[in-house]
């Protein structure tokens, strides 16, 4: 991978590493003609609504302390501004900091999409630092000022000249990519070109960089961390603009999901040399020993890892075989981005859970930097298969398989999808928080929060029976794939 | 032209597939592109019959800027009736095929002969708010589905209020005004809400008169049913909370209807009676407490701004500091508003203003001395500089992070106790 920090533009997941938002198949079948180049994507005639790349990339960026977001759009586009101040308001509150972060729009009215309103931008960046001082600016496009060309670029090269803090393009067009993890590329590149610096001379650090969304098991990987002696930097919930100048003087860079980490992960390695740490995700406990033993490699500390896990093992294990008695012989159906339906199949197959189908929300063909992902190959390696489609939060999918399998559980990791598989009958896991399954204890948690799940139905089969599911009998009957159209190219 | 829109507190006029989603089995099709509908969704009574994030969506790609998506969205409807039962689908087009010019209208038109029936309201996000937006949904019904009737129904009201999702209390608020309606014997009509829908929708020609309950959302759909329909309409534009202004909403109501005077007044007596027997058993905690002070000020839409305003003027004897219309109030309406915020108990008058920047206001907040702690009613937003003040701070306007409302109101007789209970209940946790 090249990537050129000098633009503000980033590649899209599809053009970048032939990510793909259409499939049905299983999982052999996917990761071989992943292998061997051969997998193609298909769009859909028919397809519910999904995300849009701008929530990921905004949501990242707003989450930094004291930054302020400029979302330069009409008023839906900055909606997410009400969210992202009570979310820093309550992340921060948390960690027992402060945080001034603002998101604001710009409003933009018909006439701006006639006449242009560059001028009117110029001005509001100048407004948003006067009033709030923040310590980086980011200025984003929409889908709106993208069509009529609104040059954001010059923009913000212009104002750089009056504002001495980092002023960054941010190119959140909705429409160029149907991959929304797109937007989190596209913030790693905006902090990469814009606030990371080289590092600097003789600095000897033990800091590891760890991307993750909302670092709720903060304490506990702090903690974790000293007996290696390494002190992670989570990223970028609560991060600092200071703290962000300095990752590239990290031993390392780790992720809590592939998908949200591996652009920022893999440019640090190549622009700075810091190395990457990859390996499966932390969920599970084979999961969990490999990512500390890919750290323990990377970073030379594998004789106080191996200490850990030893000791870990001993508190945990028996506990966990203890629950797996239950979970026997379980179905389950998940549906996740790609950072997780994958890493979750693997833990399902480790408590005894068989998964039936598996959906990802998009699928990336290779990482970038060539490599087939882990979780992937890993699965393949052990010799695990099951059906597999790669569908964009596609619910009427979702649902036209959990009817024709009912399976014992769902498992999703994003809002608006479990409460579809309750209204069918069928007992649900909102996997929201990224460190449920993270190592020894949360495996351990997780496996009881499925247990539980399954053992009181009361309020799925309640809201079941009285609910009329939206899709009409016509669409049980068909083909998931029903509105699949091979993609051309 | 654009602005800094700084705590911003509406969304666009795509924003308006709330407004078609609260109609019982109507379901919005959006030509836009794929996150538009989870970004103006808010978790609060979304997950229904349909859920953003199933609404049917053409999601947009780079091809279809440059090609157009006319192909896409015809597939979609087609599809969309095929896979999703409902009762009326509303095709709503945001700012990408409005730009590249899609002829959306014409590929719904298209299906004028489909089973259900399929209408179209052009809602780009910059061509207003979700104000806007949700008055062109009105308007695509009375243009698109509804047909002049002779034959009207005696007694039959069609009520509107403001916007649906957008208001915490729309639900509530909406049972509400149907029940003071029918209480002083008339047949009321709504269509947004638990079983209204398109039988619902289908009445609406048949009303003897429109009711609309708002400062001035629908006016011009008010407007548009008088020309087209014949309908003709009460523009009564003080929500009325509380017993003061819905004694005075239901005399005025009655009297527009021709309704027995007699009858009007034993309805309001009763309501009045209980509503003071509640007041006097609390008289005491609300006059002897260390925390609510006289001065208050509501930052939100002109719906809640004047109707709480009249409320805790008119009815607990409050005092009106500042107060911030927030919905991007059309100019045209704005002199109206201010005059009514000028009709207060004791020659009473609050100053307001029309307020879009956040930023502004908090500043206006903090230089106001309010003799004593504030009382702030306004959106998630205000409750920092509030707390900072050593005010008291009560969520009533978009954002709501503070509060969940399953089927509460605020509206009427009750509505007002409501409020008053959650205005104390703010206050009982602290001690000065």
């Amino acid at each position: 991978m090249a990537t050129n920090l000098n633009s503000s533009n980033v590649a899209t997941r599809e053009n970048r590493i032939g990510s793909i938002t259409g499939y049905i198949g299983s999982l052999k079948d996917l990761a071989s003609q992943s292998e061997c180049g051969t997998l193609k994507g298909c769009s859909r005639c028919f397809s519910q609504s999904s995300s849009c790349l701008s929530m990921c990339a905004l949501g990242q960026l707003s989450a930094i302390r004291d930054v302020a977001i400029i979302h330069h759009g009409p008023a839906g586009c900055s909606v997410a501004g009400a969210g992202t101040y009570y979310l820093d308001k309550v992340m921060a509150k948390k960690r027992g900091v402060t945080n001034d972060t603002v998101y604001v729009g710009t409003d933009m009215n018909e006439n701006d999409t006639i006449f242009g309103s560059t001028e009117a931008l110029r001005k509001i960046i100048l407004e948003v630092n006067k009033r709030y001082s923040p310590k980086a600016i980011f200025v984003s496009s929409s889908c709106a000022t993208g069509i009529i060309g609104e040059d954001i670029d010059s923009i913000v090269d212009e104002v750089k000249e009056e504002i001495d803090v980092p002023v960054i393009a941010v190119h959140c067009e909705g429409f160029k990519s149907r991959i929304w993890a797109t937007g989190f590329d596209v913030s790693d590149h905006a902090v990469l070109s814009g606030i990371v610096k080289p590092p600097r001379e003789g600095i000897k650090s033990n800091k590891i960089n760890f991307k993750n969304f909302y670092e709720s098991a903060r304490p506990e990987i702090i903690e974790m961390f000293k007996e290696f002696d390494l002190e992670p930097t989570f990223l970028y919930c609560n991060s600092t603009v200071e703290e962000l100048s300095h990752i590239s003087e990290a031993v390392a860079t780790t992720c809590i999901c592939g998908t949200l980490g591996n652009y920022l992960g893999n440019v640090l390695e190549e622009k700075y040399g810091v190395p990457y740490v990859r390996s499966i995700n932390q969920c599970g406990i084979v999961g969990f020993e490999a990512w500390l033993r890919e750290i323990g490699k990377v970073t030379g500390r594998s004789e106080k890892i191996e200490k850990y896990i030893e000791e870990q093992r001993a508190i945990y294990l028996p506990k966990i075989e203890e629950v797996k008695k239950e979970l026997k012989g379980l179905t389950a159906v998940l549906g996740m981005g790609p950072g997780y339906t994958f890493e979750v199949s693997r833990v399902l197959d480790e408590l005894g859970i068989k998964v039936v189908w598996a959906l990802a929300w998009h699928y990336d063909k290779k990482y970038e930097n060539g490599d087939v992902p882990p979780s992937m190959k890993y699965l393949l390696d052990n010799n695990i298969d099951f059906e597999a489609s790669v569908a964009d939060q596609q619910n009427f999918e979702v649902m036209n398989i959990l009817n024709k399998y009912k399976p014992d559980l769902y498992l999703s990791r994003h809002p608006g999808s479990t409460v579809w598989a309750i209204k069918n009958g069928t007992p649900s896991v909102y996997v929201a928080d990224e460190y449920m399954i993270f190592g020894y204890k949360h495996t351990l948690e997780f496996a009881y929060t499925i247990l539980d799940s399954i053992r009181n139905r009361s309020f799925e089969e309640n809201l079941a029976k009285r609910t009329k599911l939206p899709y009409t009998d016509w669409w049980y009957k068909q083909n998931v794939g029903k509105f699949l159209v091979q993609d051309k190219t | 032209m654009a602005k800094l829109l700084d705590k911003q507190r509406y969304k666009c006029a795509l924003g308006s597939m709330q407004t078609v989603q609260a109609i019982e089995r109507a379901i919005p099709i959006l030509h836009s592109g794929p996150g538009c509908a989870q970004k103006l969704a808010d978790g609060n009574g979304s997950s229904g019959y349909f859920s953003p994030n199933i609404f049917p969506c053409t999601s947009i790609n780079e091809k279809d800027v440059v090609f157009g998506g006319v192909k896409k969205l015809h597939s979609t409807i087609e599809n969309s009736l095929k896979v999703i039962d409902a009762d009326l689908y509303v095709v709503l087009t945001g700012c990408i095929p409005e730009i590249v010019g899609d002829d959306s209208g014409e590929v719904v038109s298209e299906f004028a002969d489909a089973d259900k029936p399929v209408i179209y309201a052009p809602t780009a996000g910059f061509k207003g708010n979700n104000y806007k937006g949700h008055e062109q949904i009105i308007d695509a019904i009375i243009d698109q589905y509804l047909k002049k009737t002779d034959n009207k129904e005696k007694g039959l009201v069609n009520i509107w209020a403001d916007v649906p999702y957008q208001d915490l209390y729309w639900l509530g608020n909406l049972r509400a005004l149907e029940n003071l309606i029918k209480e002083i014997g008339l047949t009321p009509n709504t269509i947004f809400g638990y079983e209204r829908g398109i039988k619902n929708v289908d009445k609406i020609a048949s009303a003897e008169f429109n009711l609309l309950v708002s400062p001035w959302v629908s006016v011009k759909n008010m407007k548009k049913m008088e020309k087209k329909l014949g309908i003709p309409y009460l523009h009564y534009n003080t929500l009325p909370i509380g017993a003061f202004e819905t004694s005075k909403f239901l005399r005025e109501v009655g009297k527009f209807a021709g309704v027995d005077e007699k009858k009007v007044e034993d309805v309001i007596t009763e309501h009045e009676k209980y509503y003071y027997y509640l007041i006097e058993r609390f008289a005491d905690l609300f006059l002897e407490n260390r925390v609510i002070n006289k001065q208050f000020t509501v930052v939100a839409d002109a719906q809640y701004a004047l109707g709480i305003t009249k409320f805790l003027t008119n009815d607990l004897g409050l005092v009106p500091a500042k107060q911030f219309v927030t919905d991007d109030t059309p100019k045209e309406y704005r002199e109206a508003i201010t005059e009514e915020f000028k009709k207060l108990n004791y020659g009473l008058e609050a100053e307001v203003s029309f307020e879009t920047d956040g930023y502004k206001i908090h500043e206006e907040i903090k230089s106001h001395d309010y003799h004593g702690y504030p009382l702030v009613l306004g959106g998630y937003y205000d409750r920092e500089v509030t707390e900072d003040l050593k005010g008291n701070f009560l969520n009533i306007s978009w954002p709501v992070k503070d509060k969940i409302v399953l089927n509460d109101a605020i509206v009427g007789y009750e509505g007002g106790i409501r409020l008053i209970e959650d205005i104390y209940t703010v206050a009982s946790q602290r001690f000065n």
